[in-house]
């Protein structure tokens, strides 16, 4: 090697180092006046039809779906890193209820969608669902869905375990959560049940139930002035209690939500019922799989309706395409499109107009024995009392809940627990 | 490269050596050449590490002497006042316990297990060839294939280890639920994906030992196994260093296998009782579920100084241990 070549081969090297960085944040932008819209999603939201349909009325635009399926907690932190970081958020994302409290302070890192035209669309929503949306007189984000709350069965295990199938009736076995509970001992005690528990989870039950009973007050972890309640609201510590009952009557298959044998629980049968909000039936489905049609079925919740979860569509400023981007969240989020979502997926509609529209209120289900999920669901919606959430809900949250798992575990008592979730919540929320 | 080596040693070594110039210009590039193209042919590692190595520890050391929230931004100086809200926070020295806990159950037996590894390697086996390579396959496997593969091994329902040991009559086991069997799980995760790594570093360095060293020990009727202990392990004594080292930085920045293994809502947290939750893992909780940012950066550096303090430690014992004997300092 003489020493021209040698040098040659520095410079190569550094050239080729320094390309191999250059080109790891090479951007992906379509060139030829073709746009490509992101929409960041988690679970499921139904949007695959509409998109095409978007597409065929604005002919160059490519519309790219991020995070169909994924968790929540997989979903938000990175969203928060888009935000942060100013760069690599979708040109739409979703925010989930608790996610829209923690984002609002920073309101100045979405469009004002009234800047785009939203402002005439007050009237497809929901009064609540459309005041959550706005931070400071600005419209950050568009209602998608609410959650209306019921609660989903097997029936062929109810009938195995010789309780009543239909869903009117199972609906009256429970009016009360105790007379929930009760309906599972006696399933629990009956001579073949298809070695299934009663309940799936003490996660995904406190959830649904506590979101019940905080309707009462309007809020749950957090009181209206963003004070921390754990242990001041009466909603939290019954919604424990009940789960707590639940727990050591042995009715629970010991299932935290979301994790993969949560899933694979589904498919093997390993539980009875759910709490599920109208999304969940989009999950139930997705998880149990297409050889269980047929044998789940619906009937109501106990205790008397309630709304758990459901979702804003926001535009963040850093987007390019923002003004295409509001064009397709209102649209998104139009009747027309919550009804795309509700045909998909079951996400309930937070529209009045698609509530009142018949592929809604005359929905039946065939997954789910033909289930009359349009009057199930819809009927509540009206009548939904939106829950206020503090700004660190989640965190929160997932303290207590894993709580409850320690008992579920038989890592704790009940009353261990619950003072450990009171201290930890605390530490979570400072 | 040997050539210009020894030409600018000579330079160097002749200063007042009669010069015979071609061209004086020519020269001074030369002696210019000689100077800083070595500083040139080292450059690349430096600029990158700068890039990507100094600036974000200086840059971490800066944010965490803020009150920084992630979405909010800066929230000015606040001095050591994270640092010392961490040295009180119940859940950093949490993690910190399991940190420790995870990387002893993890460390100790594989590097004597990567010891073991070696030592057959480096007998005359049949295709030995294959057999190297073959205990660095899990280590070209992705972690996260690893850590769900294991997660699904270890699950509490239809998982293969419960079943296994179903047949011996023991109970099945909830393995995230309990504090020492999720360290247990995650310690097998981190053992099956290095043990392999560090046995071929060792084997190496077992294969540089030199052979009558081994040949005089057996005349004087040292049994295998006191051959194994009085002259491998002392000169492999370097090597075993580094593996130590190695361990240690990777255990104690544990991150991906612990956070797939509690595979759920809140797998950051490290399960119901954070039983496995790392110090990496609560640095991304606070970081970036919780948004505490500066918080996070402190943390960041707390385990910086961690890892360098074990590390010493582990320099020391390693001495201790392995350089007993000093006759067999090289």
């Amino acid at each position: 090697m003489g020493a021209t070549t040698r040098r040659l081969a520095a410079v190569a090297s550094v050239a080729v180092l320094a390309l191999t960085g250059i080109s790891a944040c090479g951007d992906d932008e379509g060139g030829d006046g073709n746009v490509t819209l992101t929409v960041d999603v988690f679970g499921q939201f139904g949007y695959d039809e509409l998109y095409r349909k978007f597409e065929a009325s604005h002919p160059g635009v490519t519309i790219k779906e991020r995070g169909t399926g994924a968790n929540l907690s997989d979903y938000s932190p990175k969203l928060t890193q888009y935000l942060a970081t100013n760069a690599g958020a979708g040109d739409i994302v979703a925010i989930e209820e608790g996610l829209l409290v923690q984002y609002k302070p920073q309101a100045d890192k979405f469009e004002n969608l009234l800047d785009h035209g939203a402002g005439d669309k007050k009237a497809n929503f929901l009064d609540w669902k459309w005041d959550l949306g706005m931070a400071d007189g600005k419209l950050m984000g568009l209602g998608t869905d609410v959650g209306g709350l019921a609660m989903c069965y097997r029936q062929d295990l109810f009938q195995k375990a010789g309780l009543p199938t239909n869903r009117d009736e199972v609906s009256k076995l429970w009016p009360t959560w105790d007379a929930y509970i009760a309906t599972g001992e006696r399933f629990k005690s009956a001579p073949d049940n298809g070695g299934a528990s009663f309940v799936d989870g003490a996660t995904n039950l406190f959830e649904a139930i506590l979101k019940q009973n905080g309707a009462s007050v309007g809020y749950t972890f957090y009181d209206k002035s963003n004070k921390l309640a754990v242990d001041s609201n009466p909603a939290v510590k019954q919604s424990w209690d009940t789960t707590m009952k639940m727990i050591n009557a042995g009715l629970s298959a010991n299932y935290q939500s979301w994790t993969d044998q949560w899933v694979a629980g589904f498919k093997q049968s390993k539980f009875a019922t759910i709490a599920c909000p109208a999304w969940m039936t989009g999950v139930i489905q997705g998880n149990a799989g297409d050889g269980l049609t047929g044998k789940w079925d619906i009937a109501t919740v106990p205790g008397g309706g309630g709304n758990w979860g459901g979702s804003w569509l926001g535009v963040p400023k850093q987007g390019k395409n923002k003004k295409l981007a509001a064009e397709l969240a209102i649209f998104l989020t139009s009747p027309e499109g919550q009804l795309g979502g509700w045909k998909a997926k079951g996400t309930l509609p937070s529209s009045p107009q698609a509530l009142d529209d018949p592929s809604v209120k005359d929905a039946t289900n065939a997954y789910f024995s033909g289930a009359p999920t349009g009057k199930i669901f819809a009927a509540g919606a009206r009548n939904l009392k939106p829950l206020h959430y503090g700004p660190k809900n989640l965190a929160v949250q997932d303290q207590v809940l894993n709580a409850s798992r320690t008992v579920e575990q038989k890592q704790r008592t009940p009353d261990q627990a619950w003072t450990q979730a009171v201290a930890d919540a605390k530490k979570a929320a400072a | 490269m040997t050539a210009q080596i020894t030409r600018g040693r000579h330079d160097r070594g002749s200063p007042d050596a009669a010069p015979q110039p071609p061209a004086p210009s020519r020269h001074r590039l030369t002696k210019i050449d000689l100077k800083f193209s070595p500083y040139i042919f080292i450059s690349p590692f430096f600029i990158i590490f700068a890039i990507f190595g100094a600036f974000p520890l200086a840059y971490t050391l800066w944010v965490s002497l803020r009150k920084w929230d992630l979405l909010g931004g800066d929230g000015g100086f606040v001095g050591l006042d994270n640092y010392s809200a961490i040295l009180k926070d119940s859940w950093f020295w949490n993690a910190v316990y399991n940190t420790f806990g995870i990387f002893l159950l993890a460390t100790i037996p594989q590097i004597l297990l990567a010891l073991v590894t070696a030592y057959w390697l480096n007998k005359k086996l049949r295709a030995r060839t294959a057999f190297r390579m073959g205990v660095l396959v899990p280590n070209v496997t992705s972690v996260a294939a690893v850590a769900i593969v294991f997660s699904q091994l270890f699950g509490r329902d239809f998982g293969l280890i419960n079943w296994l040991i179903g047949f011996v009559g023991i109970d099945p086991i909830d393995w995230p639920a309990g504090r020492y069997s999720a360290w247990f799980a995650v310690a097998t995760m981190v053992d099956w994906r290095w043990t392999g790594y560090h046995a071929l570093i060792l084997l190496a360095a077992m294969q540089a030992i030199p052979k009558d060293l081994y040949e005089s020990a057996s005349i004087d009727g040292a049994s295998a196994l006191r051959q194994f202990w009085q002259i491998t392990v002392p000169l492999l004594r370097p090597t075993l260093l580094f593996s130590v080292i190695i361990a240690t930085i990777g255990g104690l920045q544990l991150f991906t296998e612990p956070l797939l293994f509690n595979g759920s809502n809140n797998a950051i947290l490290g399960g119901s009782l954070r039983q496995s939750q790392t110090v990496a893992m609560y640095l991304y909780e606070q970081g970036f579920t919780r948004f505490n940012f500066g918080y996070g950066a402190a943390i960041a550096w707390l385990l910086f100084l961690l890892i360098i303090i074990v590390s010493l430690a582990n320099l020391v014992l390693v001495r201790r241990l392995a350089g007993g004997s000093k006759g067999a300092e090289q």
